[in-house]
C-alpha cells in the first residue's frame, strides 16, 4: 500500500504539442492517501483514462512525476509498480478453472501452495465465487468473469493500489448495482487504495470517499460526494452531478446581489464587481412552488416514479424542479422560490468568491 | 397507423424465446419494451422489423398483413446498441445515404440532414469520418441516419446504453420531442425503469419471453398486474416477503405485523407476497404508521444526496433508498421502517390483489 503523489503531471499524445488542445492532460498536482476509495469522474474524452494509465504505468507521462510513497516510479513499467488493474472487459484465462485464475498471480511469484489456497478462498468468499471455483472460467457469465478479474486484482497482498477502468461496462444493467455495491463492500473490508474511473455519477458517488471531477484534461473539483453535490465550485460540476443537474441561469448583479426577472435573490455568496458572465446555480431539489416569488410558466411534467421533474419557463430560461411523488403541481402560471442556502452566484463558471484554483 | 402482433411466438430448437404475444402499438407515442437482458426485447423487435419470421402468429402493419414480407420491402428503420456507420463516408454522407437511395432532391437532403444533426448535436462534425469521432458521437450519427428516413416504423434497441450518463440524460429529453410530430410507430427497448418513466408513452413490461403487462407507462408502474411486472419496473429491486393474513392482521413473523387496511378486508385469509419499493423503506422513522423491521446492513451506498442501503432481513435481501446521507457500518444491526400503506400484495399465483 502506498501514498500516491502526482507532481506537475502533464501528458500529450503528440510529439510536439503546441496549444492547449494538444494536451490530453493539463497540469496536475494530486495526492492520494493510503487506503482511500477514489473516483475519477467525467465525460468521455476528459482525460480520466489517460490519468489512470499514467498511474498504472501503461503510459509514460510526457512531463512530471509519479511517486509511490515518495519513491519516483515515473519510469517504471506496470509490473514493477505493484498495481492491479481491472478493465472494462474481463481478463480471464478461459481454459483455466476459476481457482487457477485467482491463484495465477500468486503462483507466478512463487508463493507456496498453502498460502495460495488460503488467499484464493478468502478472495473467492469476498467476491461470491466460492461455489464456482472448480468451474472453467469460460463457462461464467460476463459479471462472473469480471468478478474473476476483480478477484485476481485482490489476491496479492503487496499491491499498492487497485485501478478500475469503467469495470461495470459489460455487466447486465440489472446486475450492475450488485457488483457496484460489492466493490464498495470490498473496499470497506480490505482498505486498499482503489481508484475507479467512470462517467457514471452513481458509480462514482456511491463508491468513493473522494471524487475527482475532470473535464477537458483538467481537474475541476475534488471533494466528497456531499461536497460536490451541495457546494459545486464550478457550474460544470453542478451540471454534471445530479440527475437532473443543477440549473444554471444567467442573472444580473447590482450592488453585489443577484437579480433575476427583476427580483432580488438571496444567495449564499456575493459577487464583487462586474455583472457580465454572472449566473445563478440552484439544484432542482432546492426549488419549490410558493405563493410569492419568481413568476414562471409550467411547461412540462415528467413522471420519474418517486419524483416528478417539472420544467418551467422564466423569461425564456428553462428551470427544472424536482418534486416528491404526490406533491401538488400547478398547471401553468406559478411562482417559485429558491432555497437561499443552496443558491449560489457563479461568474464565468466559477463560484464567485473563489480564485478559480482547486 | 399501427403495428399489431397477433399470437406471435418464436421457438428455436425447441426453446421458446417468445410466448404467444398480442400487442397493439400506435403511432404518435413512445412504445417501450422494458425488461432485463434476455427477456425477449431484441427477439421481439427483430420480428417486428421483419428481420426474423415468427414461428406462429401474424404481424399486421397499417392494416396490412406483413408477416411474410421481407424487411427490405418494409418501411422500417432500426438503431442498435452497437452503432454501425459507413467508415469511408463523411458524417454528412452517412446520414444522407438513405435519402440518396430514395433519390431525394439535394436541397431537401441538406435541410433534413442539417435538422437532424442539430437535434442530435453533431452539426460540427458533418465533414468528419466516423473513425474520428468518439463512441457517443458515432452512435448519434447512426441514430441520425435512422431518423432522417422518416420511416413508418422506427425501432430502437437500447440505443443509449453505450453513451455517457449525462449524454443519455440529454438525449432522453430530446427524443420524445423529435417523435411527437411524426406519424411513425416508435418502439424503444430499454432495461432501465427510470428511462421508461421519463419517456412516458406506453410500456410493455417483459419477462422471459412474455409480456407481463402492457399499458400507459405510469399505470403499469403504479398498478402492476402481477409480481413480475412489479419487479421489472423496480430499480433497485422490489423488496418482497411472504406474509400471512389472518382476520384483520397481516403478519410476517412475531415481530412484524400490521393491521389490514379497510381496502383489503375483503380478501381471504392465507398466504400472500408483499412487495414494497425501496423508496418506501426508510432508515429512520418518518411516520407513526410505518412498521419497524430489524435487519443487518450489508453495505451503505451514499451518493451526494441519497442513500441506498442494502441489508438482510426477513430471510431476504432488501434495499432502502432515501434522501440524505445515512451512513452505516457493514454488519451493523439496524431498524428499518416500511411504509405499508404503499405496498403491493400478490396472491400465490403472483397476481396483484386489488384493493
Amino acid at each position: 500500500m502506498a501514498k500516491i503523489t502526482l507532481s506537475n503531471l502533464r501528458h500529450s499524445y503528440l510529439q510536439n504539442p503546441k496549444d492547449d488542445a494538444d494536451w490530453a492532460l493539463k497540469k496536475l498536482d494530486l495526492e492520494w492517501d493510503d487506503g482511500g476509495a477514489y473516483a475519477l469522474l467525467g465525460p468521455s474524452g476528459c482525460g480520466k483514462t489517460t490519468l489512470l494509465n499514467l498511474i498504472s504505468g501503461l503510459l509514460t507521462a510526457s512531463h512530471g512525476q509519479i511517486l509511490f510513497d515518495d519513491q519516483d516510479v515515473s519510469l517504471l513499467p506496470p509490473d514493477k509498480r505493484h498495481i492491479a488493474q481491472v478493465f472494462q472487459f474481463p481478463v480471464v484465462y478461459d481454459t483455466m478453472t476459476v481457482y487457477d485464475n485467482l491463484a495465477f498471480p500468486l503462483r507466478n511469484r512463487g508463493i507456496d501452495e498453502g498460502t495460495v489456497d488460503r488467499r484464493v478462498r478468502e478472495v473467492a468468499d469476498m467476491t461470491d465465487l466460492t461455489s464456482m471455483l472448480t468451474r472453467r472460467a469460460s463457462k461464467l457469465t460476463a459479471d462472473g468473469k469480471q468478478k474473476i478479474s476483480l478477484g485476481r486484482g485482490m489476491v496479492r497482498t503487496d499491491v499498492n493500489a487497485i485501478l478500475f477502468d469503467e469495470p461495470l461496462t459489460v455487466i447486465d444493467p440489472h446486475l450492475k448495482f450488485q457488483l457496484r455495491s460489492k466493490l464498495k463492500e470490498l473496499h470497506d473490508r480490505v482498505n486498499r487504495t482503489m481508484i475507479y474511473v467512470t462517467h457514471d455519477q452513481t458509480e462514482a458517488l456511491t463508491f468513493a470517499d473522494k471524487v475527482v471531477v475532470m473535464n477537458m484534461g483538467e481537474v475541476v473539483q475534488i471533494g466528497t460526494p456531499v461536497d460536490l453535490f451541495e457546494r459545486p465550485q464550478h457550474t460544470f460540476v453542478g451540471h454534471f452531478i445530479g440527475s437532473p443537474g443543477m440549473n444554471v441561469i444567467p442573472c444580473e448583479i447590482h450592488d453585489g446581489q443577484a437579480h433575476l426577472s427583476g427580483q432580488r435573490l438571496e444567495t449564499v455568496n456575493k459577487s464583487s464587481a462586474s455583472t457580465t458572465g454572472a449566473e445563478i446555480g440552484i439544484r432542482p431539489e432546492f426549488i419549490s412552488f410558493s405563493d410569492h416569488g419568481l413568476p414562471v410558466k409550467v411547461v412540462k411534467v415528467s413522471d420519474s416514479g418517486r419524483f416528478n421533474i417539472v420544467e418551467a419557463n422564466c423569461d425564456g430560461y428553462k428551470i427544472k424542479l424536482l418534486l416528491e411523488e404526490g406533491a401538488p403541481i400547478p398547471s401553468e402560471d406559478a411562482k417559485i422560490k429558491f432555497d437561499p442556502s443552496s443558491t449560489r452566484i457563479y461568474v464565468d463558471g466559477w463560484l464567485s468568491g473563489l480564485e478559480g484554483t482547486v | 397507423m399501427s403495428l399489431e402482433l397477433k399470437q406471435v411466438t418464436k421457438i428455436v430448437d425447441g426453446e421458446t424465446y417468445i410466448y404467444p404475444t398480442n400487442l397493439h402499438l400506435e403511432a404518435g407515442t413512445f412504445n417501450i419494451l422494458l425488461g432485463t437482458t434476455l427477456s425477449g426485447k431484441t427477439t421481439l423487435m427483430q420480428l417486428m422489423a421483419g428481420l426474423d419470421k415468427p414461428s406462429s402468429g401474424e404481424i399486421w402493419f397499417d392494416g396490412a398483413n406483413v408477416t411474410n414480407m421481407a424487411v427490405q420491402k418494409r418501411n422500417v428503420s432500426m438503431v442498435y446498441q452497437q452503432f454501425i456507420n459507413y467508415p469511408n463516408m463523411s458524417v454528412f454522407d452517412n446520414i444522407a445515404s438513405p435519402l440518396r437511395v430514395a433519390k431525394m432532391q439535394h436541397g431537401e437532403i441538406e435541410k433534413r440532414v442539417g435538422d437532424i444533426a442539430e437535434i442530435l448535436q453533431i452539426s460540427q462534425m458533418l465533414d468528419r469520418r466516423p473513425s474520428e469521432l468518439s463512441g457517443g458521437q458515432q452512435q448519434r450519427v447512426a441514430m441520425a441516419r435512422a431518423l432522417v428516413k422518416d420511416s413508418q416504423l422506427i425501432l430502437f434497441d437500447e440505443p443509449l446504453a453505450n453513451l455517457d450518463f449525462k449524454l443519455r440524460e440529454e438525449l432522453r429529453d430530446e427524443l420524445p420531442r423529435i417523435f411527437s410530430e411524426r406519424n411513425s410507430v416508435v418502439v424503444y427497448a430499454t432495461t432501465e425503469p427510470s428511462e421508461a418513466l421519463l419517456f412516458g408513452g406506453k410500456t410493455a413490461a417483459m419477462y422471459e419471453g412474455t409480456v407481463a403487462q402492457f399499458g400507459d407507462t405510469g399505470e403499469v408502474y403504479r398498478q402492476p398486474r402481477n409480481l413480475k411486472s412489479a419487479q421489472v419496473f423496480s430499480e433497485p429491486p422490489l423488496n418482497t416477503a411472504v406474509v400471512h393474513k389472518s382476520e384483520n392482521v397481516f403478519k410476517i413473523n412475531d415481530d412484524v405485523s400490521w393491521p389490514v387496511a379497510k381496502a383489503y378486508e375483503h380478501i381471504s385469509d392465507g398466504e400472500y407476497t408483499v412487495g414494497i419499493r425501496p423508496h418506501h423503506v426508510y432508515p429512520h422513522r418518518m411516520n407513526d404508521e410505518h412498521i419497524a423491521i430489524e435487519g443487518v446492513v450489508q453495505v451503505a451506498e451514499l451518493s451526494g444526496s441519497e442513500s441506498m442501503i442494502h441489508f438482510t432481513t426477513l430471510g431476504n435481501s432488501w434495499v432502502s433508498l432515501s434522501h440524505g446521507v445515512h451512513a452505516f457500518a457493514a454488519q451493523e444491526k439496524t431498524t428499518l421502517y416500511a411504509d405499508v400503506a404503499n405496498c403491493f400484495y400478490f396472491d400465490t399465483d403472483n397476481k396483484l390483489i386489488t384493493a
